[in-house]
């Protein structure tokens, strides 16, 4: 309703005007509320951040300093045993497994995202973008749960009948994850493509280029900052995602030979072990800087992210 | 006017998280007042029981803490009893810290690094048989010990060289720290470790993946083995049956333990001693794959060293 009175400026002003006449008062009052929910809000958000910062960085700091683990080791060992004697922490398979799936996502969702989204903009606009939009809506509304079990009970054996092996592993991962990030894909790569000035793609069909010319050498590099964006977006998520890759992946500790062969990552060895372990144990300090490392590395994607935008203004 | 509803409802909404935030965080820290408050409560005008009680921990034990918590409320119109999972280690962290009343785990608090076991009271309220579950494509039934594990470090990577089919083994391990899988390698694999293959957390995920992959063999509590999807092992020729683990002769079980921090209160003394009652150990307890842990013939202590009652 609020909505509807802004948006038509007719009905506004004389909304507006009234109110102006008949209570001047309140609405001054309302001007300061006004700006302590939205204060109230801004500092929220800031706080929480920070909040979880502080909060993971001293959490995951315990490892290092209350229990002696090496920072190096940590994150370069291979070996994650911390029930034998002496326990080893090496964190390095999981950190190896996150990135792979986040890497390897990127290569499936990236000309997939980008592709449809062409198609949506540039191809069919009208009906493309008629059957795209609900497709990408419903594909984000799918629960990651679901994606596992689809990948559990239907990537799993058609990878194992295919490469043989267990089925298990980091293309299961991948493929799961890839067409989960998919929609945030297409949906960001649509809206930089449409962003893109009518002008551009007018001056080079002038010159006589084909539309596949026009897209190639004048959409996407006009786009590219924003399209690279995109694809960050969709790692970043990718990065980030458990439960599905943990029904798929295998949870093995060991560095995988190949994208067949059980792997673990970062978040699934946190989402497996975290319940098991007592509050305070060497595990659950381990556990922490864990995810310490998780969002670090967020931090870092978010930094790509400024810096890419930054580059598409100039 | 429409402003100011709208400006209300904002407010509300920054309140209420707050206020959640804050709930929270007073759970955690004030945890010592809830029990105390338990015990004014509990001992009500006229001997009723009412109060308020948190179960929680153990995701294997949730069930039957849940169904007898449902049972006990309908008996005591004035008790509330909340049951969450989260896991062993939650359960045991978050009763020594006072925020649960009773913690539920799967092993003894004693084998679980950094937690006190002597401020905390054992409840062994049921017990829980464990055995290997093999895919029925694997071709065994029954399997020694050596052979089993043999199978479990990696030795042996093809079930016919076991007497099975010709079909590669894979193996579904549980992570560290689970109690189905520290029960299983103390008393099936006699403390080996297990080399890695597939992890999952959940029974049910466990059996879904035995069942349908080719060779797999996996560890799961009696409960989880229903139809033939997967072939329940026996071990050195003793069948996995509630039976055989009550007269001490199949050794894969474990306890499972409801903690109390110091003795329980009245209200917790209440609901334990009702889970100890005869009518959940004979019905209840069976009838959702649970052993009874009053009819155990013997009995085991937290080094894993077994006696006749």
């Amino acid at each position: 309703m609020a909505k509807k009175d802004i948006w038509q400026p007719a009905g506004n002003s004389t909304l507006a005007s009234a109110r102006l006449l008949k209570k001047r008062k309140s609405n001054r009052n309302g001007e300061l509320r006004g700006k302590i929910v939205i204060f109230s809000s801004a500092i929220f958000i800031l706080a929480a951040t920070v909040a979880i910062t502080l909060f993971l960085t001293l959490k995951g700091l315990q490892a290092f300093v209350g229990d002696g683990l090496n920072v190096i080791d940590f994150i370069t060992g291979t070996e994650w045993y911390p029930k034998h004697d002496p326990a080893t922490y090496g964190a390095f398979p999981f950190i190896f497994g996150s990135f792979a799936v986040t890497f390897l996502t990127a290569i499936i969702a990236a000309p997939l995202g980008i592709g449809s989204a062409l198609f949506m903009t540039e191809i069919a606009k009208k009906w493309g973008q008629k059957i795209l939009q609900p497709v990408i809506e419903i594909l984000v509304g799918i629960p990651s749960v679901v994606y596992g079990l689809i990948g559990l009970l239907v990537i799993v054996p058609v990878i194992r009948s295919f490469f043989g092996g267990t089925g298990f592993g980091l293309l299961a991962g991948t493929i799961v994850v890839g067409v989960m990030v998919l929609p945030t894909v297409t949906s960001i790569a649509a809206d930089a493509l449409r962003s893109i000035p009518e002008g551009l793609k007018d001056a080079s069909y002038a010159l006589g280029a084909t539309r596949w010319q026009t897209i190639y050498k004048v959409v996407i590099p006009a786009a590219l900052p924003s399209l690279l964006t995109a694809v960050v977006l969709g790692m970043a998520r990718a990065f980030g995602e458990a439960l599905a890759v943990q029904m798929v992946i295998g949870n093995a500790r060991a560095l995988p030979d190949s994208l067949v062969e059980p792997a673990a990552t970062l978040t699934t060895i946190i989402t497996l072990s975290m319940g098991h372990t007592t509050y305070g144990s060497t595990l659950n300090h381990a556990l922490w800087t864990l995810g310490l490392i998780l969002l670090a590395m967020s931090y870092v994607f978010i930094l790509i992210i400024r810096f890419l935008s930054r580059r598409r203004q100039v | 006017m429409k402003a100011k509803k709208m400006m209300f409802l904002v407010v509300l909404a920054v309140l209420m998280v707050f206020a959640t935030a804050c709930g929270n965080s007073g759970n955690t820290e004030g945890s010592s007042n809830s029990g105390g408050q338990e015990e004014n409560n509990a001992a009500g005008a006229d001997g009723q029981l009412s109060g308020k009680l948190i179960v929680g921990g153990s995701s294997a034990l949730q069930p039957l803490a849940a169904a007898a918590a449902k049972q006990f409320m309908q008996e005591h119109q004035g008790v509330q009893i909340q049951v969450q999972g989260g896991g062993s280690g939650t359960g045991l962290s978050e009763v020594a810290a006072g925020n649960f009343d009773i913690g539920n785990s799967d092993i003894f608090a004693e084998a679980k690094e950094g937690i006190d076991a002597g401020k905390l009271v054992d409840h062994k309220v049921a017990v829980v048989g464990i055995t290997a579950a093999v895919n029925p494509k694997a071709g065994v039934k029954n399997l020694s010990q050596e052979e089993l594990i043999k199978v479990f470090t990696g030795k042996v990577k093809n079930w016919s060289e076991v007497g099975g089919n010709d079909v590669k083994i894979t193996l579904v391990n549980r992570p560290d720290g689970s109690g189905t899988r520290a029960t299983f390698v103390k008393f099936a694999l006699n403390g080996k470790t297990p080399a890695e293959g597939i992890t999952q957390d959940s029974s049910n995920t466990v059996r879904r993946i035995v069942a349908k992959t080719p060779g797999a063999i996996g560890y799961l509590a009696f409960s989880y083995f229903n139809g033939d999807s997967v072939v329940k092992l026996s071990i050195d020729g003793v069948k996995a049956t509630a039976e055989n683990v009550q007269a001490g002769k199949f050794p894969v079980w474990a306890y499972e333990h409801m903690y109390t921090k110091g003795e329980p209160d009245k209200l917790e003394k209440a609901f334990l001693d009702y889970i100890l009652s005869e009518p959940v150990q004979g019905e209840l307890v069976p009838s959702m794959g649970y052993i009874s842990a009053t009819k155990m013939q013997v009995k085991r202590n937290a080094e894993g060293k077994m006696t006749k009652k």
